[in-house]
């Protein structure tokens, strides 16, 4: 009996259940996912229908070739397109005149500013940028040969309440013969719209021409055509500029503060959406947030009940500590979408969490902001704490060391925003031979990346690591001559001898800048390598020129009175491809402060560090070569030219300015040009006096056209593993560098 | 049904207790309503939409199942696209919300057929092949998501994915009937050929109010750039030809004109540059022989000479894609995919996926009205770039053309970067090829720095009982200049450390970190106290070392942050009678590997060794109490791409590798162990990351002729 009941309750329990699970279907599986806390990804996926095999195409295959071309000719049609799209939808294509730059071929991109008129005011900011155009290497001061126009009327300011707003400007352009409904211009503004609502306008009609603005809207923008610059102040340096404030990568990552704010609270108008908010996220430990009502003229008219302990709580911190400790910093539109804060925080290191909706960042058609800054939307303030908390440290590591990166290469000056602006246009203009993202966004910048070199990753020195690939295994040697040859047993003979041994050796140029004409052929010895002699008429700079017989990537740069081993030239080539982006060499010399005269100072004597390698011994680069002759200004070259020395001290300059590092010095034999000098060969030009003063001033005049000084010291010198060990010859590769 | 058989296993405990049969009957039919109720009211309670309840369990379903949804006449319209959209003004990002995996939920309408009044379709083919598949591949990657109400992305069932297939006004209608439309509001359409005769807009014609649009054929007034999604026009030929990938290299013709629809004045311009060319360039076209249809589509002919497409792009540098009456061209895909370089003439054309994919590395973008210097142009391209622009052709297929599940999902992956900025994928991630990705190192510190001398460095010294040697070890580098702080990792667990008072006195902070366990790897944690960025990792028995060989070694440290600078030095080779790798510790010219019982390094490896160390490397370095130096050396070069640096000439070290002293069989097995370590990390990072190089660094002024004072370090390669 009690059996049988057992087996009646079982069964009816298990009819339920039966019942159960079969009316309720998806109950047991929804159970079962109650019951384990997740909710299944996928439950109900895009059906797998049974007939999508017969499903059409979603076109013909002839329909999606012979594509009914339109009987419109291509020609008729692009000159339609530049009467319709014009002014606010304005593009390359047809609100620019490129036929103005194909004049003179790849030096077609010439800049011409209009001359400015007596009682013209040109506020400090629009001289920089003026300046930094008639000094960069596209200026030109004739405008039949411009391919590019700046006004001379100072537009950096057109808020109509300004004490720098110029009025009248849209008559005056009018004017212009050349203004062309502003074809080929090229406007800056920093500041457009006035009090309440700061919008766009510039007060006048730029028709076709290119804006540089900062605080760009993204939906004023026109892409591919405007350039969106970065909000500087006054203050912002000409040239060289500050170096960021990164100075080592601490590990963890984290500063003393996560994330930073300090600046106005709006309490009515534009943006004060933002700002009035700020203070929510303030919780007076990691995240600090600190506004203050205290600005404008009547700020108590407006005051609300935060305002005063707002203001108490401001004045405790300080700004420029803040940004110093801060890992994020807030970077919130103010009443203008950009702030100079940005370019604050950005050389601060201090990664900029970025609230700012519509904004188009500065340079965004070429820099990869996403990898530098932190975008955050206005509308999820409250979200930022959790978001930047959850950024790990490794991305925080990356993350600031490209705010520096980026700092360095294209913000730290008023030369480098204007020449940034001017490249931009330019790439566009020779859209075919432009740089790419890679060149713009990594190390050293595109402003060293000439892409009229080569538009090749892998011909530049930098990105070798970056591509996977190694330096080629072989060199050029440049010999520079400048004795004519009178005997077989002149030092250059020798050199040429040793120099062509070198297993990694592909050819010798002779570069002949010697009074004398070149001798014939036949009085250079039989070479393994091929010899090619070229003139370099006379001239010091002629050493660096981007000769297009060098066909290897490095080049070793020679005295013709150096002397050298074959394992010497050897040893440095292999550490030159270990260090492909510096100049390996021998002879160093030295640069330091002089605090007494207030100059730079210039020493040959023998130091513990160095900072420069003589490029009489040196391997480096032939892309150097084409930076020397095409980025260097003119003026520096003649001077080099003109006093026929500070060619290599130039060299060094441009290289540390190019990669932040010293060179590199490798072993060496004999010390550099002991021996006594041939006979023939008046005197030494280094023992003379006249010439050290020489390079003294040199390196001055450098340093001041760089705006900085580039020269970094090194204590280390490079020698082969066993140098002058105790163990046998036999086991040494390099002993021939051990013999005295 | 693990309730069920809970509830079961009850009953017979709970029968004793009940004295009659009804009873019993009772609390069953009580359990079996109560149960009931429970059941029904989750039901209902449960959140779940009535929308999707009909296609709950089906999974064998034709298209034509799709349930039948007649459009009023009156129906309203959403507006035409509004060009001011952007992410922040026409996207609802609260939808998104904050996610920990910072991976957008979309949603898929359910198949709807839509008809107009009288019943004809809103569309003539309906739901494609394409479409279907984009859809599939959506829901079954890690995107989807079943519920709306979870969702930040919408994607309408409707096709238009074609527009010459649309009745424009009634597809509009039925956008608008989608029960989340809300005005378009993070909605995603997508459309390869919009426009139509005569003027083929650039962008789909059909209103659609705010709708995120992954179009392909935007120019650039059509295109809101950061809101809508250039995306490729997908040719079929994808799927249906295998084009095996080929050597980049030159190839039989130098250009390549391959579409049949030139407009005239181009397809002259072409010709001319035949005749100026000759050989180097091939123009195709129809066959006028063959009629229409998908044999015609496969061929292509020369004057008479046949050849099939799209096979023949494979023989050719470059390819030309001339814009016809629309932008996007679907040769574009097979031109890729025959990795040839793609020379696009079609001014304002958005390339496809242009907001992540670099296209300078992979294409040549020419003004139309240059096509005459086409040749000029391209020749002077050099030859290594051509090759390097035809493995990324032919990658971007691969990678992002490929099939429609590539194009979709890259799209979705393109807003998701949007919408979570500070994961976005890199540009390495996007553009660079497997075969760079695996070669091509990115050091987490690129920046070239040379960190100031002041902070100093941290001593980490290992020690687990030779109590006098390691205070002679501290004693010698307290004598360091540059030294900030001192720190003992005590791996001993059986014994303490000494009393404090019995420690030598020196001028730094003198740490002891007592561990755990004593495995060898507790010498690269990264522990707080390290506050320097360099650490000079050091064995309990180095007194060798002079504090002028410290102090220099530190300063080359600072001039090379991201690389290991060390004193012994090692090397790895390749013993070609055994097919493997060799531990050489030798007296060679050349060095791949510095041994840390006395190296500087980052601070930063010590993070990298501990938490980010590939495979069970870590564990079996504290297995075998072995070879974790040259872990070390693997993880530094793996990712930095350089070799250490050794500094300073040899000196008779304690050897570490013979440290029983008179073994030399016990060398040897040593030796052998240090191989296998080699072998064993060679494996799990599937390369040989170790660099070789013949230098060491020295002093500027090293055994120079000069006088000894003189010099910064002095003292240094005494014996």
């Amino acid at each position: 009996m009690q059996a049988r009941k057992k087996y009646v309750l079982l069964g009816l329990c298990a009819c339920c259940w039966l019942v159960l699970f079969y009316w309720g279907g998806g109950v047991q599986l929804r159970l079962l996912r109650l019951l384990t806390r997740q909710r299944g990804e996928v439950v109900r996926p895009w059906p797998n229908w049974t007939d999508r095999a017969f499903l059409p195409r979603y076109a013909h295959l002839d329909e999606l070739q012979t594509d009914p071309g339109s009987a419109e000719s291509p020609r008729q049609r692009r000159q339609a397109w530049s009467a319709i799209y014009k002014d606010s939808r304005c593009r390359m294509e047809t609100c620019f005149d490129f036929s103005r730059c194909r004049r003179r071929g790849r030096e077609g991109f010439r800049v011409y500013i209009y001359p400015s008129e007596k009682n013209d005011r040109v506020s400090e900011s629009y001289r920089k940028i003026l300046m930094s155009i008639g000094e960069s290497r596209y200026y030109t001061s004739d405008p039949r040969e411009a391919c590019l126009f700046v006004l001379g009327i100072d537009t950096l300011d057109r808020d109509q309440l300004s004490g720098q707003f110029v009025p009248n400007v849209d008559e005056r352009i009018r004017g212009y013969p050349l203004w062309n409904d502003g074809r080929n211009h090229l406007i800056f503004n920093l500041y457009s719209g006035t009090w309440p609502n700061y919008t766009e306008d510039l007060g006048f009609n730029i028709g076709q021409a290119i804006l540089a603005k900062a605080s760009l809207n993204a939906e004023h923008f026109r892409p591919g055509f405007d350039v969106s610059i970065p909000l500087f102040s006054k203050d912002h340096p000409q040239k060289g500029g500050e170096r960021g404030w990164l100075v080592r990568n601490t590990i963890p990552p984290r500063r003393k503060y996560l994330l930073m704010f300090k600046g106005k609270r709006y309490l009515t108008g534009i943006g004060s959406d933002t700002r009035n908010a700020l203070h929510h996220i303030h919780n007076g430990k990691d995240i600090v947030s600190l506004t203050t009502c205290r600005h404008g003229k009547d700020w108590e008219k407006h005051k609300d009940a935060r305002c005063d302990h707002d203001n108490l709580e401001y004045e405790r911190f300080d700004y420029q500590e803040l940004l110093h400790n801060s890992t994020f910093c807030l970077v919130p539109r103010g009443r203008r979408l950009g702030s100079f804060r940005f370019l604050e925080s950005l050389q601060a290191a201090c990664i900029p969490v970025l609230l700012s909706n519509g904004w188009e960042l500065p340079f965004s058609d070429v820099i990869q902001w996403n990898q530098a800054v932190i975008e955050g939307d206005e509308r999820l303030l409250l979200q930022v704490p959790s978001t930047v908390r959850a950024v790990g440290n490794e991305r925080v590591l990356a993350l600031r060391q490209r705010t520096q990166m980026l700092w360095e290469a294209y913000f730290s000056s008023v030369d480098k925003i204007v020449l940034t602006t001017l490249e931009i246009i330019k790439d566009r203009v020779f859209s075919h031979i432009s740089r790419n993202k890679y060149m713009w966004n990594s190390l050293p910048g595109g402003l060293l990346v000439l892409p009229e070199y080569s538009t090749h990753l892998a011909h530049f020195p930098f990105y070798y690591l970056g591509l996977g690939v190694s330096p080629g295994q072989e060199f050029t040697a440049v010999i520079h001559a400048v004795t004519p040859l009178v005997s077989q047993s002149q030092p250059i003979m020798k050199l040429l001898q040793v120099v062509s041994k070198s297993k990694y050796c592909s050819q010798i140029i002779i570069l002949w800048n010697s009074e004398k004409p070149p001798p014939n052929r036949s009085k250079w010895p039989p070479m393994p390598v091929p010899l090619t002699v070229t003139d370099g008429r006379r001239k010091t700079t002629s050493r660096f020129l981007p000769h297009v017989a060098i066909e290897t990537e490095a080049v070793l740069s020679l005295d013709e009175d150096t002397v050298l081993l074959t394992s010497e030239v050897n040893f440095a080539f292999l550490v030159w491809r270990s260090f492909p982006e510096r100049i390996v060499g021998y002879p160093p010399r030295s640069h330091f402060w002089d605090p007494l005269k207030h100059a730079w100072g210039y020493t040959s004597k023998w130091t513990n560090d160095y900072s420069i390698i003589l490029t009489g011994a040196a391997f480096y680069h032939r892309y150097y070569h084409y930076l020397f002759s095409h980025y260097l200004p003119q003026s520096l070259r003649t001077l080099v030219d003109r006093t026929s020395n500070c060619e290599d001290i130039l060299m060094n300059f441009l290289v540390s300015a190019v990669t932040h590092l010293p060179p590199i010095k490798v072993a060496q034999r004999k010390q550099y040009k002991e021996l006594p000098s041939p006979q023939g060969i008046k005197s030494v030009p280094w023992a003379n006096p006249e010439h050290f003063n020489q390079r003294q001033e040199c390196i001055n005049t450098f340093a001041n056209w760089f705006g900085y000084m580039p020269l970094v010291h090194s204590q280390f010198r490079l020698d082969p593993v066993l140098f002058k060990d105790q163990v046998s010859v036999l086991r040494k590769k390099y002993k021939d560098l051990e013999r005295a | 049904m693990y309730a069920s058989g809970k509830y079961s296993s009850r009953g017979p405990a709970l029968i004793p207790r009940m004295k009659t049969k009804h009873r019993i009957y009772y609390i069953t039919l009580f359990s079996v309503v109560l149960l009931g109720l429970i059941a029904t009211g989750m039901f209902q309670f449960w959140p779940h939409s009535i929308e999707s309840a009909a296609d709950w369990t089906l999974d064998k379903r034709s298209v034509h199942d799709a349930p039948l949804v007649r459009l009023p006449v009156s129906s309203p319209i959403p507006e035409r696209g509004d060009l001011s959209c952007r992410m922040h003004t026409c996207f609802d990002v609260y939808r998104c919300g904050y996610n920990p995996k910072n991976r957008i939920k979309v949603y898929i309408y359910p198949l709807q057929k839509f008809v107009d009044e009288l019943g004809v379709p809103i569309s003539s083919t309906g739901l494609s092949r394409e479409y279907n598949d984009l859809l599939s591949a959506i829901s079954d990657s890690d995107f989807y998501t079943d519920d709306v109400t979870r969702a930040c992305l919408f994607i309408p069932s409707i096709d238009v994915l074609n527009q010459n297939s649309l009745r424009i006004r009634e597809t509009a209608q039925a956008l608008a009937m989608l029960p989340r439309w809300d005005k378009g509001m993070n909605h995603l359409l997508f459309n390869m050929l919009p426009g139509g005769p005569p003027d083929y807009n650039t962008a789909l014609d059909v209103p659609r109010d705010r709708v995120l649009l992954a179009g392909g054929g935007f120019s650039t007034w059509t295109y809101r750039q950061g809101y809508d999604v250039s995306i490729p026009v997908y040719s079929p030929l994808s799927a249906d030809v295998e084009l095996p990938e080929r050597q980049p290299g030159p190839r039989r013709y130098f250009i390549l004109s391959s579409q049949t629809a030139i407009h005239r004045e181009y397809r002259a311009e072409l010709e001319r540059l035949k005749e100026e060319n000759g050989e180097a360039l091939l123009l195709l076209d129809k066959c006028s022989n063959l009629s229409q249809g998908a044999a015609s589509a496969r061929k292509r002919c020369y004057k008479g000479q046949v050849y099939d497409y799209p096979q023949i792009l494979q023989e050719s540098s470059f390819c030309v894609v001339l814009r016809g009456a629309r932008l996007g061209q679907a040769a574009l895909s097979d031109v890729l995919q025959a990795g040839c370089v793609p020379v696009i003439l079609a001014d304002s054309y958005i390339l496809p996926f242009s907001e992540v994919l670099d296209w300078k590395r992979a294409s040549v973008v020419i003004p139309e009205e240059k096509l005459s210097e086409m040749y000029t142009i391209l020749k002077s391209i050099p030859h290594r770039q051509v090759e390097e622009m035809q493995r990324q052709a032919r990658w971007f297929w691969d990678a992002y053309f490929s099939s429609m599940k590539a194009i979709g999902l890259t799209t979705l992956q393109i807003i998701n970067d949007r919408i979570y900025p500070y994961a976005a994928r890199t540009y390495e991630q996007w553009n660079n090829p497997p075969v760079v990705k695996w070669s091509s190192v990115n050091s987490p510190l690129f920046l070239p720095l040379i960190p100031p001398r002041a902070p100093g460095f941290t001593a980490v010294v290992l020690t687990y009982d030779r109590v006098e040697s390691l205070f002679r070890v501290i004693t010698e580098i307290s004598k360091v200049p540059s030294l900030a702080k001192l720190l003992v990792v005590w791996n001993n667990q059986n014994k303490s450390p000494p009393e404090e008072s019995l420690w030598p006195k020196i001028g730094v902070p003198l740490k002891v970190v007592r561990t755990k366990e004593n495995k060898l790897s507790n010498r690269f944690f990264p522990y707080d106290e390290i506050e320097t960025e360099a650490v000079l990792a050091i064995d309990d028995d180095i007194i060798m070392l002079t504090s002028d060989e410290l102090q220099f070694g530190y300063e080359v440290w600072r001039e090379f942050p991201d690389r290991l600078v060390g004193y012994p030095g090692r090397l790895h080779l390749w013993d070609h009678e055994m097919g493997k790798w060799k531990y050489e510790s030798e007296w060679t010219n050349e060095v791949s590997m510095v041994l840390t019982g006395a190296a500087f390094y980052h601070k930063y490896f010590n993070y990298l060794y501990t938490y980010k160390m590939p495979g069970d490397i870590k564990n079996w370095v504290d297995a075998h109490m072995n070879c974790e130096d040259i872990a070390m050396n693997f993880l530094v070069a793996n990712i930095t791409g350089k070799a250490p640096i050794k500094v300073t000439p040899r000196k008779k070290f304690k050897c570490p590798e013979c440290t029983a002293i008179d073994g030399l069989s016990l060398d040897q097995t040593h030796m052998v162990e240090r191989s296998e370590c080699i072998n064993k990390f060679a494996s799990v990072f599937g390369t040989m990351p170790l660099k070789v190089v013949e230098h060491r660094a020295d002093p500027v002024l090293y055994k120079d002729d000069f006088p000894e004072k003189l010099k910064s370090f002095p003292n240094i390669g005494s014996l």
